[in-house]
């Protein structure tokens, strides 16, 4: 069964169709490439799946939940949005660290905050807490930052900021972690240190969809990817066939414009 | 005459410090409230917010003193007084409602003074603190609620946890302009004669002839400034470990 399943997603801003019914599924432990010109509503797709915009329609299930269903008026509670949010993990493209923790804290901050939920957590406070920090600094030491826990975000650089906020969105064990153009804020020498991070992950087989632009990464590391254009999936399918072999005159355009 | 000039300069200041501490203790936590209601999407809330803190920035403090001070007494007296005696007002005391609300009024009686001061101090500065505790919240980048939330917090928990602190370095700068300000507009309080510290020096002026005192009440004033000068300039000094 698919762990993420996307059905005839839609969204408009006012007059403005972004998503114009976007269906896709996802197996546990794959990776899936989004790919597509500017404003073609990449972004708003993840977003949509991450709660930061509400859909107009459609159904988005996590791992046999439904998160989402746009026939589902009622309202629902603050609390019951935040467990289906912790199901998924977000990496933005800006980052989007909290400057004034460093960069344990960073990762270990809304662990933190959600384990004070436990019936346990009196009791075992101090026990709770050091098992987050002990987790933490091991994904720090694993994306090579093992020297960096105690750096704010402004000491660091693009790259090593972007892993922070990798390892952030990792401490909260999701189930599937969505990465908006991970690389494209930083200089070019340093994405290549996130991609090496990502794929890694992928070896691990940490269910991931990720936005892109670089097509040779796309290609490498994902085993299924997705050409939106204007607001649809407009080809798709294995990494190599859709990067090798482009069927749509869309998709073909769109690889030559990029390879330029 | 320096040491009894001195100390009676002292027991000005301080009333000066005790109308400076006052208002401080009720406006900073009253104006992140206004903050909120300025921000607020229920836009009832949100323009009578907006109203409040438009009509106290617009009129001078002096004039809100005195409006504080004397109002509150001369709204009972003539509510004490009141008679119906044209068509409008007999219709509305027809009114149940109408009547209770006049029998309030009429209880109504002026502050004391000190208490008046506190009042308008408090809600001057509660509209100036709120519109900087407005500029600093709307200048914290979008990304980092959304983090919060997708990091699964809540929105109380982005707020103090993650976005407070942040506030806190960018309002520094004009928090302390407007509280160095303050020290010095409680010099206003001797508009309805509370006793604070330039009151006390021009008392020497009736009483031996002296100016000197008067002129005297500034070093006070520039020592203070000068103390809170240093803590805001610390205060920013700790916060600089991050840029935001
Ligand atoms: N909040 C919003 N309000 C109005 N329009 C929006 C909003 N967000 C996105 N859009 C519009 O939706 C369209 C798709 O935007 P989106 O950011 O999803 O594209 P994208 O595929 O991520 O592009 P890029 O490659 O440049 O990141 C654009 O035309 C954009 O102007
Ligand atoms: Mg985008």
């Amino acid at each position: 069964m698919a762990i993420l399943e996307v059905t005839d997603l839609k969204k408009s801003f006012g007059k403005t169709k972004v998503l114009k019914g976007i269906s896709l599924s996802l197996e546990e432990g794959q990776v899936m490439s989004i790919i597509g010109s500017s404003g073609s509503g990449k972004t708003t797709l993840l977003r949509c799946i991450n709660f930061l915009e509400t859909a107009d329609s459609g159904r988005i299930m996590v791992d046999g939940d439904v998160i989402f269903d746009g026939e589902d008026k009622t309202k629902h509670k603050a609390k019951e949005t935040r467990e289906k949010q912790l199901k998924i993990g977000l990496v933005f493209q800006q980052f989007n660290l909290f400057p004034q923790y460093n960069v344990l804290d960073n990762v270990t901050l809304a662990v933190k905050l959600k384990a004070k939920e436990r019936a346990d957590y009196k009791q075992n406070k101090k026990q709770i807490l050091k098992e987050i920090d002990d987790k933490a600094l091991k994904l720090l030491s694993d994306m090579g930052l093992g020297d960096k826990v105690d750096s704010y975000p402004c000491q660091l650089s693009g790259g090593q900021q972007q892993r922070v906020s990798i390892a952030r969105a990792m401490a909260l064990e999701p189930k599937i972690l969505f990465f908006d153009e991970p690389t494209s804020a930083l200089d070019p020498e340093l994405t290549g240190e996130i991609l090496k991070v990502i794929r890694e992950l992928a070896e691990k087989n940490m269910t991931m969809v990720i936005v892109t632009h670089e097509m040779n990464f796309a290609r490498e590391v994902s085993d299924y990817i997705v050409f939106m254009d204007d607001g649809v999936i407009a080809e798709e399918g294995r990494a190599e066939d859709v990067i090798n072999n482009p069927k749509t005159e869309r998709l073909q355009a769109f690889l030559s414009k990029i390879s330029d | 005459m320096f040491w009894t000039v001195t100390s009676s300069l002292l027991e000005g200041f301080g009333k000066t410090f005790e109308i400076f501490a006052l208002t401080l203790i009720f406006s900073l936590p009253l104006g992140l409230i206004m903050s909120f209601g300025s921000m607020s999407k229920f836009s009832p809330v949100k323009y009578l917010t907006k109203l409040i803190v438009w009509v106290i920035r617009g009129t001078p403090l002096m004039l809100q003193l005195i409006v504080i001070f004397y109002g509150p007494g001369l709204i009972g007296t003539w509510a004490a007084g009141f008679t119906a005696d044209n068509a409008l007002t007999q219709w509305l005391c027809s009114f149940g409602w109408f009547n209770g609300i006049i029998d309030w009024m009429a209880t109504w009686e002026s502050f004391d003074r000190f208490t008046a001061v506190i009042v308008s101090f408090v809600i001057n500065y509660s509209c100036y603190f709120s519109e900087i505790y407005r500029g600093g919240i709307e200048s914290i980048p979008k990304g980092q609620y959304e983090a919060g939330q997708v990091l699964g917090m809540t929105k109380t928990q982005t707020f103090f946890k993650v976005v407070l602190l942040q506030v806190i370095k960018r309002i520094i700068p004009p928090m302390s302009n407007e509280i160095i300000t303050l020290v010095k507009d409680t010099s206003l309080a001797r508009t309805i004669s509370v006793y604070e510290i330039i009151w006390s020096g021009q008392l020497f002026i009736k009483s031996d002839g002296l100016l000197w005192p008067l002129l005297y009440t500034g070093i006070f004033y520039l020592v203070f400034n000068g103390l809170l000068t240093i803590l805001f300039g610390k205060l920013e000094k700790k916060l600089d470990y991050f840029k935001s």
